[in-house]
């Protein structure tokens, strides 16, 4: 009862509001012609490009992300975005595109950005960055990588003009490589997949593993052709046999077509890491620190579902671009591109420190959760784990460590 | 005779205890709300010990007095309600609507209406407490949360953490006056007790922003360094001021310190460690203490303010948030 009087209260309230909003804002055009110009509401429109993928045959299709992930991440930034920016007189919409091809997303963004669109979040792969890269060249345009987590990216491509809002492999094996080194957990066995990505994953965590003086005692390709659901008893145990012992098993599956069925057969008892059983991730349903449930609710709420690392990273990326234009008020895209790429920009985003990109390779520093899917356990960079300027930046590719080939 | 002075001795400790009982309710007592354990817990200030804890709604967070101290409202976040509580009953006697997901409360000086922020629907909510109905729903930014009615219950002010904001209500019309921009993430905000300054502490931004009121301009903006503790980790959340205007506490968050200022001078004068993740603070009655509620470690640290030295740390309930003094009877 006393709900619906609220709410019915609140309705009024708010169309009140909008009347007096735009009666004022008549007031000022009337009266005030000089100032009118200058206040004049800013409105950004932001365009989420979305490069469809072949889908992936995996033994179990339990674990695959929703289609719309990303995508509602960015809506409610939006969203959130607008809420503020009716007191500022800032404006926030978002248009999508699903594309077949790379060069059909090519198409479409310089489409886009001849309309006047210049803030651009794309999912998509390695190659289509690149050719992105290639086109923003000299153009003031904000593109965000908002799903792909490829090494070469930060380290060899040298992309200009992409920043990334998505956790780096290489982030998230450094994160968990100080969790080893926290538990004293150094002698590893690691199992990948057979594809590229597996294998890269494989190779961040040996370059992690290097970092933070972990041993990786053996390392093995998972290639059996084996229904797991029936014999991963019989199976996992003695591919998990090795000639000396280990204290944790990694496991680098991408897709995770078999990392899932890991944890509790391997041979020695030892706990599963990586794609599966303790992950990094930037965020899972799990966090509620930091204010983090408030956004985890307000995203169920719109969405009647939980929020993923690729929502997670198109909210980051339109947060970014709003906190920006809060902070400047302004809508040249020159004087944003500048703000977010300087010392001043720092962005709120749940995760108990301010985050920022990193000037060498455009890559958002943040902590990462140690999640099991239910319960948080850990977050890195580790208690302890120093830096010269910043321990965020003991996750992932150091300025030091940059090769721009 | 042996039996006797068994007796006698049990009578003596009966009695000393039923003093002891008389003495505590003589006492002051401060009220915890421990946000994952949907309890409070009550202290006893002179002893230093928890007495007891009592249920309370789902989540409770922020906490308020009426003025003649007998009753605390509280904010049941998840129970979608603020909770009446009788405190000499220690009973949730009924509730306040409140709108969805409130947080934090503040009670006008006239003690008869009480806003709330509801987090998740970016609004202000006032409420009669008389008749026990919502007065109106106010339009803020993301995520509201500090919030502070001015002495002479002409303002109101919510912080949005999310818009990054300090909006200005008019307590008389409900309109929203002005809007000022303040660090990433702004948490408490605090009228002086003149009315004049409104302090306000950005918990990612790592500042204090002070405002004039009459101009609603910045007069001074804080920033915090705690020799090892990297700066982004020093983040000002809860604010109190002294009753005579001469001194500011701001709780630091994960840095895990509190900081006190000289408000004449403006400067930072002393950091004294407490417990893990520091949030709210409240006085005693005569000022003589400060208590801060420690989300992480989940206990309460006094601070002796004379000597300024952290006294006691007690042990409350899982991630408390919330805490009141109520005077001695």
């Amino acid at each position: 009862m006393n709900k619906e009087i609220s709410q019915l209260i609140r309705c009024k309230i708010s169309a009140i509001k909008r009347l007096t909003w735009v009666l004022s804002t008549v007031c000022i055009l009337l009266f005030n012609g000089q100032s009118a110009a200058e206040n004049a509401p800013l409105s950004f429109e932001v365009s989420y490009l979305k490069l469809l993928k072949d889908h992936v045959a995996t033994f179990s299709n339990i674990n695959a992300l929703p289609e719309d992930s990303g995508l509602l991440g960015a809506q409610l930034a939006v969203n959130d975005a607008n809420s503020t920016g009716k007191f500022i007189g800032q404006t926030f919409t978002l248009s999508q595109f699903e594309l077949n091809a790379s060069q059909d997303l090519l198409k479409r963004i310089e489409q886009q950005f001849k309309s006047g669109v210049f803030v651009f979040l794309v999912s998509g792969d390695s190659g289509v960055f690149e050719a992105i890269d290639r086109w923003a060249k000299n153009k003031p345009v904000l593109v965000f990588n908002v799903s792909e987590p490829a090494d070469d990216m930060r380290q060899t491509l040298c992309l200009s003009s992409v920043l990334h809002t998505v956790p780096s492999y290489r982030m998230k094996s450094d994160a968990l490589a100080q969790w080893l080194v926290a538990k004293r957990l150094s002698k590893i066995l690691l199992i990948k997949g057979e594809g590229s990505t597996d294998e890269h994953i494989a190779h961040a965590f040996s370059l992690a593993a290097k970092r933070f003086g972990l041993n990786i005692i053996e390392q093995k390709v998972w290639n059996f052709n084996t229904d797991l659901r029936r014999s991963t008893q019989q199976e996992i145990p003695i591919f998990t046999q090795t000639s000396r012992p280990y204290d944790v098993v990694f496991v680098a599956d991408a897709h995770k077509d078999f990392a899932e069925f890991i944890p509790y057969n391997t041979y020695l008892p030892r706990p599963v890491i990586g794609s599966a059983g303790l992950e990094a991730l930037a965020w899972h349903r799990v966090i509620e620190q930091w204010g983090a449930a408030q956004l985890q609710s307000r995203f169920r709420k719109m969405t009647a579902r939980d929020m993923n690392e690729l929502d997670f990273s198109a909210y980051l990326a339109v947060r970014s671009i709003a906190q920006a234009a809060q902070q400047t008020d302004s809508g040249k895209p020159a004087e944003l591109i500048k703000y977010i790429h300087s010392d001043a920009f720092e962005l709120a985003a749940y995760k108990g420190r301010k985050l920022s990109f990193r000037s060498w390779n455009g890559q958002l520093r943040m902590p990462l959760a140690l999640v099991q899917p239910n319960a948080f356990v850990s977050e890195s960079p580790q208690v302890g784990m120093l830096h010269p300027t910043n321990e965020l930046d003991t996750l992932g590719f150091d300025a030091r460590e940059m090769r721009c080939k | 005779m042996k039996k006797n002075t068994f007796n006698m001795s049990l009578l003596l400790a009966m009695l000393l205890g039923c003093n002891a009982i008389t003495q505590a309710q003589a006492e002051e007592l401060a009220y915890v709300s421990n946000e994952k354990d949907n309890t409070i817990s009550v202290i006893n200030l002179a002893q230093h010990k928890v007495l007891r804890e009592f249920d309370v709604g789902q989540r409770p967070r922020g906490l308020v007095l009426s003025h003649d101290g007998s009753t605390a409202y509280l904010c049941a976040s998840d129970s979608d309600s603020i909770q009446i509580i009788d405190l000499v009953d220690e009973t949730v006697t009924g509730d306040l609507p409140s709108g969805e997901d409130p947080e934090t409360i503040a009670l006008h000086p006239d003690g008869k209406i009480i806003y709330t922020s509801n987090e998740d629907d970016a609004l202000l909510t006032v409420i009669d407490i008389g008749s026990r109905q919502v007065i109106t729903q106010i339009d803020v930014g993301v995520e509201p949360e500090g919030l502070a009615v001015s002495p002479d219950g002409k303002l109101v002010v919510v912080t949005s953490e999310t818009t990054n904001m300090v909006h200005w209500i008019d307590t008389e019309t409900y309109e929203n006056i002005d809007n000022s921009l303040v660090g990433a993430r702004p948490r408490s905000a605090k009228f002086s007790q003149d009315g004049k300054q409104l302090w306000v502490s950005s918990e990612i931004g790592g500042t204090l922003s002070v405002f004039d009121v009459n101009t609603r301009q910045v007069i001074h903006e804080f920033t915090f360094a705690i020799s090892g503790v990297h700066r982004d980790k020093v983040q000002p959340v809860g604010v109190e001021l002294s009753r005579d205007g001469t001194t500011a506490f701001v709780a630091l968050g994960p840095a895990n310190h509190i900081a006190i200022i000289d408000v004449a001078s403006m400067d930072i004068e002393e950091y004294l460690l407490v417990g893990r993740r520091v949030w709210q603070l409240a006085f005693n009655q005569d000022q003589s203490k400060l208590l801060t509620t420690n989300g992480v470690s989940g206990d309460v640290s006094v601070i002796d303010i004379a000597k300024r030295k952290v006294t006691h740390s007690i042990k409350v309930g899982r991630y408390p948030w919330g805490v009141v003094v109520r005077g001695a009877k």
